[in-house]
């Protein structure tokens, strides 16, 4: 039974190329139209306004007990489906029928008043989200136990820590029981040990067989959440099934990555008068008919450059960089008198050591081990997704690298009983 | 956002559904004002006694100024003070709920983008603190007359009416500004303005007997305070303070043609707040 049915869902934004602070005020207003009387003929005042469509022709239905995530890029229309599902925002054209009380968790904390106490904002919280009265007051114990902050229910919230403060919003919103649950990016706050507490919270939700809506970038959160998944892109639904096949394809098409660079003709591929660089490409071993590099894929370098001087001594010099910038190692080769020609040098890392993240690849080439002929930056992109088995927790797994090592735990003593 | 079983979310919504989701959410509206409440004199050191200072001071001041610099009179057996303090009293009530009703989107923009309820609580809700300052400056209005010995007159059973039409008033005229106050930041600064303007314009600190015979008595009259203030006193002090009945007819017309002209606008733009806030 198909308990949401949105039909032909659009929702436009007009968007003011003039104005550069957001809201326009009455005097832009007043001298627009006293413009636009003055200056008839030039047409050209209308084309700062640029019509946006955020949502376009968006179709679907979720049956009862679904739990559907939602996967997209930044600006790919997930939030206003959500604010639009949540009445925050009306759609421009088309319908949504929803059938059962639903909820939407778009923040944890909404109207918290910073001046009130954790008990008040409690009540207040509790019933801008919906609840009665009696409905707080029943789970109230339960509320402040979740969050942790017995000590401090009389306390401002303003005087809490952003931790404190973002655990009792949660608490507060896991009380909720809709038959319907939105919920947008609440994950994306708060330490590891409280996002391990709010998976935890909405797989009980997703087990209860009520239907929830999730929004993450978290795709693991997603997959172990979500039976359905919908794809958007530039506001538009273009692939909804099973979660597996939904993030196996949205994987393929977001990654930034560059797995190949390669160049034929000598003269104008990078270098100087010592070395040219002809390719550097990257070879996964994938795993499963997947075509994407997860944390336990193998990964093969080969980098191939022309040597111009008869009888170099070279050695390749390879950095690993996370892409915020930090170097995770740097390897090497060992010099070689070389005659001219193609060289080429093949490096392999091993499945199972780099974490997921996204990844830079710099190759060096070293002349006599001690002058650098040429460095290749950022030569290579390539993205490692994340990969569990038999494992309970969903948040981001920490370290640069996921490496197994032999590492194991048995049973050292028996205690015998009397 | 408690809401009943079955919705269809569309462009314009639906009428009925409206007015019966707000009636469910009557609980948060309760809340909402208790919250105003209880956030009013967070962190202040007088606290509530700023409700009973304002008005005292404000009277004290005007007293001197209109009374004794100006040399404004009452109407005959009136003492001066108290024609202030009556006047000071529902002009006060009026100004303070317009000034939040017109606030009270954009003081609450973190819900207006996040959850869903009637917009309607918003403006609703935010009467109470206006409300309750009203009920402090009134039992202050009895005290001062207990001060002078005047005789509370058997009109006050229609003070009810006036606080109703003051209500009406200030949500008619707060709702459409409420609504601009969204898009147009400018208005945030025109409503001071206005409130401060319209306290020479209504007969705060004279009686509006000093318009009574003039040309411009008639335009006067339409204005819907005159007819909100001079009823008021007319409840407390009895037929010694004048009151022209055309200025009531005046008032419950006007208002209650802006109160519905503001909701219709306000129900027109209250689903796309979040886009323009």
């Amino acid at each position: 039974m198909s308990v949401i049915v949105a039909e032909n869902i659009s929702k436009k934004y007009i968007i003011d190329h003039q104005r550069k602070n957001g809201s326009s005020g009455l005097r832009d207003i007043v001298s627009d139209t006293v413009d636009k009387w003055f200056r008839k003929q030039e047409k050209n005042g209308f084309a700062e306004k640029e019509e946006f469509w955020a949502l376009q022709d968006v179709n679907f239905s979720i049956d009862k007990g679904d739990r559907i995530g939602i996967v997209g890029h930044n600006g790919a229309g997930k939030s206003t489906l959500l604010k639009i599902m949540s009445r925050i925002t009306e759609p421009t054209t088309g319908q949504i029928k929803i059938d059962g009380r639903i909820a939407s968790l778009l923040e944890v904390g909404t109207g918290f008043h910073p001046e009130l106490t954790g008990r008040e904002n409690i009540f207040l919280n509790g019933a801008i989200l919906g609840m009665s009265k009696a409905e707080i007051r029943e789970s109230f114990d339960a509320i402040v136990d979740f969050a942790g902050v017995e000590k401090f229910l009389d306390t401002p919230v303003k005087r809490y820590s952003s931790g404190m403060y973002v655990r009792l919003g949660f608490a507060i919103a896991a009380h909720l029981n809709p038959e319907i649950l939105i919920v947008d990016e609440v994950l994306a706050v708060g330490d590891t040990e409280f996002q391990k507490k709010c998976l935890g919270k909405m797989r009980d939700v997703s087990e209860s067989g009520r239907t929830l809506l999730f929004v993450s970038h978290n795709l693991t959160a997603i997959q172990a959440l979500c039976n359905k998944s919908f794809y958007f892109e530039k506001g538009r639904l273009i692939d909804q099934g099973d979660t597996t096949h939904i993030v196996t394809n949205y994987l393929s098409k977001v990654s930034h990555k560059s797995l190949e660079k390669h160049w034929d003709n000598i003269d104008s591929a990078p270098g100087n008068d010592q070395v040219r660089v002809k390719s550097f490409k990257l070879f996964p071993e994938y795993q499963d008919d997947l075509n994407h590099i997860d944390v336990r894929t193998p990964i093969n370098f080969q980098f191939e450059f022309w040597n111009l001087v008869e009888g170099a001594s070279l050695n390749l010099s390879m950095h690993l960089y996370t892409f915020t910038g930090e170097c995770i190692f740097n390897v090497g080769t060992q010099a070689e008198s070389f005659s001219k020609g193609l060289v080429s040098g093949t490096c392999e890392i091993p499945g199972n050591f780099l974490n997921d993240g996204s990844y830079v690849v710099s190759m060096m080439i070293v002349k006599d081990t001690s002058t650098v002929l040429y460095n290749m930056e950022e030569a290579l992109v390539f993205d490692i997704e994340d990969y569990r088995e038999n494992v309970t927790w969903y948040g981001k797994w920490p370290g640069y690298i996921r490496p197994q090592l032999n590492f194991s735990i048995r049973q050292s003593e028996h205690v015998v009983n009397d | 956002m408690a809401t009943q079983h079955s919705i269809t979310i569309k462009a314009g919504g639906s009428e009925k559904d409206y007015w019966k989701d707000l009636w469910l959410n009557k609980q948060l509206l309760w809340i909402l004002s208790k919250r105003d409440l209880s956030v009013r004199y967070k962190q202040t050191l007088l606290g509530v006694a700023w409700s009973v200072l304002r008005p005292l001071m404000t009277m004290t001041v005007m007293v001197f100024v209109y009374s004794y610099v100006a040399k404004i009179k009452a109407d005959p057996g009136i003492p001066y003070p108290l024609m202030v303090l009556g006047g000071l009293t529902i002009w006060t009530f009026f100004a303070n709920t317009f000034t939040q009703i017109s606030n009270s989107i954009l003081i609450n923009h973190n819900l207006v983008s996040k959850v869903y309820f009637p917009r309607l609580l918003m403006p609703l809700s935010s009467v109470a603190v206006g409300f309750v300052d009203f009920l402090i400056t009134f039992g202050i209005y009895l005290l001062v007359t207990a001060f002078f010995q005047t005789p509370i007159s058997w009109q006050i059973i229609f003070l009810p009416c006036f606080i109703l039409l003051t209500f009406i008033t200030s949500m008619g005229f707060g709702l459409f500004f409420a609504v601009l106050n969204v898009r147009f930041r400018d208005i945030g600064q025109l409503i001071p303005f206005m409130v401060q303007v319209g306290m020479y314009v209504c007969p705060v600190a004279y009686p509006s007997s000093l318009v009574k015979g003039t040309w411009y008595e008639k335009y006067y009259n339409l204005n819907p305070l005159v007819g909100i203030i001079d009823g008021f006193r007319w409840c407390l002090l009895g037929s010694k303070s004048y009151f022209n009945p055309q200025s009531l007819y005046s008032t419950v017309i006007t208002s209650s043609i802006i109160l519905v002209i503001s909701l219709i606008y306000f129900r027109k733009k209250e689903n796309t707040f979040v886009d323009h806030i």
